[in-house]
């Protein structure tokens, strides 16, 4: 089968579905590839360059639309390319479906097969194909950058011989995957980075990345991260509440804000008030990462970037991975890529549209003449480990009450034991002669002993352990040794044969646990 | 020298046994306390060999030099991985050495008692004649006292064992009876025992559970024929009933073990263990050996503790283990949803590059498959470039306590890094790569999320909690227990088919 790219006709798009690599990669799976002329030429690759690895570059998008079975692009596809579907086509694109009724429709009524990569269920075996994460880990890096870009100061304080310089001070609000790649350049650039979220759970991976978590005077019960596919929940008004007023505290002291919260299907919650960016230093920059979705900032324009009055720079671009296409391209193509190899169990170059596979069925939009979409919720739900159960704090008395507890039931249990053991000897003694009690009395002393040494032993040495009573147990040559002075011909027979028997035990026992001991190492 | 010394040189035997046990808490002790051991044996042998009853030095002399040089054969030619059978095949000969000591001390109290028996009847009739008013003796008469003359001579010349048992009273006799057929009955169940035991762990006999037709029944009808035998023979003293007792006892033996499947060796080794120890100390009561009866002990603990150890590390109860099979599940088995992934050599060596901390847990696959040097070798590679490389060892690991380690040992794994599972457990949530090498049961979550398993509730190795696990093995099969391993269908987990050694043969050409 053939797999195809078009140009991106959204205007400004310069990301392309299918590099070079990414070509050669599906040609191992056994497809054709096909790229429209000049598709990769915002990203940086020549139609040569698709050539030299083996792609067909066709002229026109009408062309390639009809010559491939396989269409693979970025962006949402317009009503022109729509109509360019036919019946058993696959697409493979953005989609959004959720806000994109007609282009089910469309795509439902031609017949075709359409994967949207936003539908990518967040289950670590889909992690290669998940495009929003590799999409926003870009817009998360491209925003400190446009930051920076905008920032008149370092990021990194330096005491130099014309004076001192402080360390800029950033705030990252949200610590998605964008979140986390907005901490993890800003930190590097070596500006002190304060980080926030509405999930609690993710301070550890803030803090592991090397920000500083700011935490809420506040406690509310957190709808559980892992059960919302890994996205924030809509907050009570008093978390909100808390929530800004810690902003409000913040906002003088931060020169740098980068805003990317939001919330699945909504429009984009408002963090940054007017009040807060009127706050704000003189020189400041805030990169509303949410823009397309009306933004998390007051004030945002999307698409623009605007000075404020008081002189701070909000940035609401929307298209930053595109704005370092050549790496949003082979990030998205090897999302594509690995889409299709799921696709293409048998490496044969024919699409296995499986539906019972959880990611494919998720992804599934329309198939076979049918809207699939919404998904059945994936049978794989868990991503994260459900939060420990906190075991609350004993105070001091029930920590005591509970060791004397302990203590009593011990010792009530130890009492008991003795106390058996005990009668059972006593009523051994009034039975059993005086000569057998001498030698009882020795066996007991020596079990009790045994038990505690070899409590002690490490289990690491309970191999040598078995060898060496193996070898001390072959003492029973003591008492063929007593038997062999012995007159009758049976005895000494008998007696011989123990002695030669534990003879190879005592030698063989000792030396194979020598063996064993000399291996043990330190390194 | 007199018995003083010997009973002096048995007190310094116990005390050295008892640190040389007692050293095996860490392994820089233990290459002292296996000294101690040496030291004790061979006071105890030296002064049982100069003490009373020991005497033929020309012939136990020899014998102990030879059995030695056989033993120092075997113990130096054994491989690591052979471990469990040596172990298993000595125990064998000890219990069959405690068997024939205790039919000696059955010969013997019967040879004392027919002696004491003779002069008994013969006195009445010699006091008749000494003490006649016909004032002359009859030609007969003379021999017949010369013959009870020279009985009682030999009775008062009876020295060591023998001596002993002339002082007993009835009573007395009663008890060694029963201390000797219990000897005898521990050594004889241990030697049969031992020998399956041996025959299974070398592959000789199968390692499948395999019963007679009779399955208990059986071994219990044994047992009741045993206890039958001894109230026969207490009354009877004849030796009979002492044989018959011997092969019920070889046949409980055979039975029991052969009813026990391969992997749960550990436990049985260990009882077996136990068992010579207690033949040994029930063999010291009918001598009147106190040292005999404190090593006993000691080994006989020893072994009941390890075999403690090797059950609660199976919850199970030993019960359940000696009599075979799994306790009953209580419901249907959870499904397993999900398939396997296999994995390439390539795949594993990129993530090991990937990876800062590293853990191993090998298994008996690993010793069948004779891997211990590919593992010591692919953790010197990787510890070299500064990963963080542990072992985890459940308490069950192979077929013998500890076993394990001494193979890692044998493949020189410095033993710091070998850990065991309470110490390692809480640190998987913080390793990058986990490697199952050749085990199955022990690294089974079911235990802990499937209250139907029938492994519900025996501790695990949590290795599916890395973020990465990869699970060497041959094929698709079950483990021991034949239960499905929810572990390989797990979103991180990747099969690594084939040989363990041969796996890890190309995984090493892809490291360097």
């Amino acid at each position: 089968m053939k797999i195809g790219t078009p140009k991106e006709v959204f205007e400004g798009e310069n990301r392309v579905a299918m590099t070079p690599d990414s070509a050669k990669q599906l040609q191992k799976l056994g497809y054709d590839c096909a790229i429209e002329s000049g598709a990769g030429a915002g990203a940086g690759f020549s139609d040569a360059a698709y050539e030299a690895a083996g792609v067909e570059v066709v002229k026109t998008a009408a062309g390639l639309w009809k010559e491939v079975d396989i269409v693979a692009k970025v962006r949402q596809p317009n009503a022109t390319e729509l109509k360019r579907l036919t019946k058993g086509k696959t697409l493979i694109s953005f989609f959004n479906p959720a806000g994109n009724e007609e282009g089910m429709e469309a795509a439902k009524a031609k017949g075709a097969n359409v994967i949207a990569m936003e539908m990518v269920p967040r289950i670590s075996r889909a992690q290669k194909m998940d495009a929003l994460s590799s999409m926003a880990n870009i817009a998360g890096y491209r925003a400190v950058i446009e930051a920076g870009n905008n920032f008149g100061r370092f990021f990194t304080g330096q005491v130099t011989a014309a004076g001192k310089v402080p360390p800029a001070k950033v705030l990252v609000v949200g610590a998605g995957v964008a979140g986390l790649a907005a901490i993890g350049t800003s930190t590097s650039l070596g500006a002190i980075t304060y980080a926030f979220d509405v999930r609690p759970e993710v301070a550890e991976q803030v803090e592991s990345m090397g920000a500083e978590f700011v935490y809420l005077d506040f406690e509310e019960e957190q709808a559980d991260g892992a059960a919302t596919g890994g996205y924030a929940s809509v907050q009570s008004d008093e978390f909100r509440e808390a929530q800004l007023a810690k902003f409000r505290e913040l906002a003088p002291e931060v020169d740098i804000v980068i805003t990317t919260a939001l919330i699945p299907n909504r429009a984009a919650p408002i963090l940054w008030t007017k009040d807060m960016v009127e706050a704000m230093k003189p020189g400041s920059v805030i990169v509303d990462l949410a823009a397309e979705r009306g933004g998390n900032v007051e004030g945002t324009v999307a698409d623009e970037k605007v000075v404020t009055d008081n002189g701070v720079t909000i940035v609401g671009y929307t298209d930053f991975p595109s704005r370092m296409a050549a790496q949003s391209s082979s990030l998205y193509a090897t999302n594509i890529r690995h889409m299709m190899s799921d696709l293409t169990p048998e490496k044969d170059g024919q699409v296995n549209h499986d539906m019972e596979d959880d990611v494919i069925r998720g992804a599934t939009v329309t198939f076979e003449g049918e809207i699939t979409f919404p998904p059945p919720p994936p049978k794989v739900q868990a991503i994260a480990a459900k939060p420990k159960e906190v075991v609350p704090e004993l105070t001091p008395e029930e920590k005591r009450a509970a060791e004397v507890a302990a203590f009593k039931a011990q010792t009530k249990q130890q009492v008991t034991l003795l106390g058996v053991g005990g009668a059972l000897l006593l009523l051994v003694g009034l039975v059993a002669p005086a000569s057998f009690m001498q030698h009882f009395i020795v066996f007991v002393l020596a079990c009790f002993v045994g038990f505690q040494v070899i409590w002690g032993v490490a289990h690491s040495l309970h191999t040598p352990l078995m060898a060496v009573t193996n070898a001390i147990s072959s003492i029973i040559i003591l008492g063929a040794l007593m038997q062999i002075g012995s007159g009758s011909f049976l005895v000494i027979l008998l007696a011989a044969l123990s002695v030669f028997m534990a003879g190879i035990n005592i030698f063989g026992g000792f030396l194979v646990t020598r063996r064993m001991l000399a291996m043990f190492q330190k390194s | 020298m007199d018995f003083g010394f010997t009973t002096a040189a048995y007190v310094v035997a116990a005390v050295l046994f008892i640190l040389s046990l007692g050293g095996l808490s860490n392994q820089e002790s233990a290459k002292r306390a296996v000294w101690y051991g040496i030291v004790g044996m061979a006071l105890a042998v030296f002064a049982t060999l100069i003490g009373p009853g020991a005497g033929l030095w020309w012939l136990s002399v020899p014998l102990i030099v030879a059995g030695g040089a056989i033993g120092y054969q075997l113990a130096s030619k054994v491989e690591m991985t052979q471990m469990p059978e040596l172990v298993a095949g000595m125990h064998a000969l000890v219990g069959l050495a405690a068997v024939f000591v205790g039919f000696n001390a059955h010969f013997e109290l019967a040879n004392v008692l027919a002696l004491k028996g003779a002069i008994v009847t013969l006195l009445p009739e010699v006091a008749g004649i000494l003490t006649s008013p016909k004032g002359f003796v009859w030609p007969a008469e003379l021999a017949l006292v010369a013959e009870t003359k020279a009985l009682v001579e030999e009775y008062k010349s009876l020295d060591g064992f023998a001596a002993l048992l002339a002082k007993k009273d009835a009573v007395e006799v009663g008890i060694l009876r029963i201390e000797a057929s219990l000897g005898i009955w521990i050594g004889a169940v241990t030697f049969t025992g031992s020998v399956i035991a041996y025959g299974k762990l070398s592959g000789r006999v199968t390692s499948a559970a395999e019963k007679l037709p009779g399955g208990h029944m059986l071994n219990a009808g044994a047992a009741a024929i045993s206890v039958l035998c001894l109230i026969w023979y207490m009354n009877s003293a004849s030796l009979l009933p002492l044989l018959i007792l011997t092969i019920a006892a070889l046949f409980i033996g055979y039975h029991l073990i052969m009813g026990i499947g391969g992997a749960d060796m550990p436990v049985v080794v260990s009882m077996l263990n136990s068992y010579s120890g207690w033949a040994a100390a029930a063999i010291g009561f009918s001598l009147g050996n106190d040292l005999l009866i404190v090593v006993g002990a000691l080994v006989g603990s020893s072994g009941a503790i390890l075999s403690y150890i090797m059950c609660k590390a199976m919850n199970r109860s030993f019960v359940s283990v000696i009599l075979g099979g799994f306790g009953g599940a209580s419901g249907p088995a959870m499904e397993v949803e999900g398939e396997q992934i296999a994995i390439e050599a390539d795949g594993v060596a990129a993530a090991l590059e990937d990876a800062d901390s590293v853990v191993i847990i090998p298994g008996y696959g690993m010793a069948v498959a004779q891997a211990q040097q590919n593992v010591a070798e692919l953790t010197r590679r990787l510890r070299a470039k500064g990963k963080n490389v542990r072992f985890a060892i459940h308490p069950v690991a192979g077929r013998l306590p500890g076993h394990m380690n001494v193979l890692l040992a044998e493949a020189k794994v410095p033993y710091d890094i070998v850990l065991e599972m309470d110490e390692i457990n809480d640190d998987f949530p913080d390793t990058d790569v986990a490697i199952v090498i050749g085990s199955n049961d022990i690294v089974n979550p079911a235990a802990q999320e499937d209250p139907n398993s029938p492994i519900a509730g025996m501790p695990v190795l949590e290795c599916w909690k890395a973020k990465q696990v990869f699970v060497s093995k041959r094929g698709q099969g079950t483990g021991y227990s034949g239960i499905e391993n929810p572990l390989f269908f797990k979103e991180n987990t990747r099969m690594f088919y084939g040989d363990a050694k041969a796996s890890l043969d190309k995984l090493l050409t892809m490291i360097d």
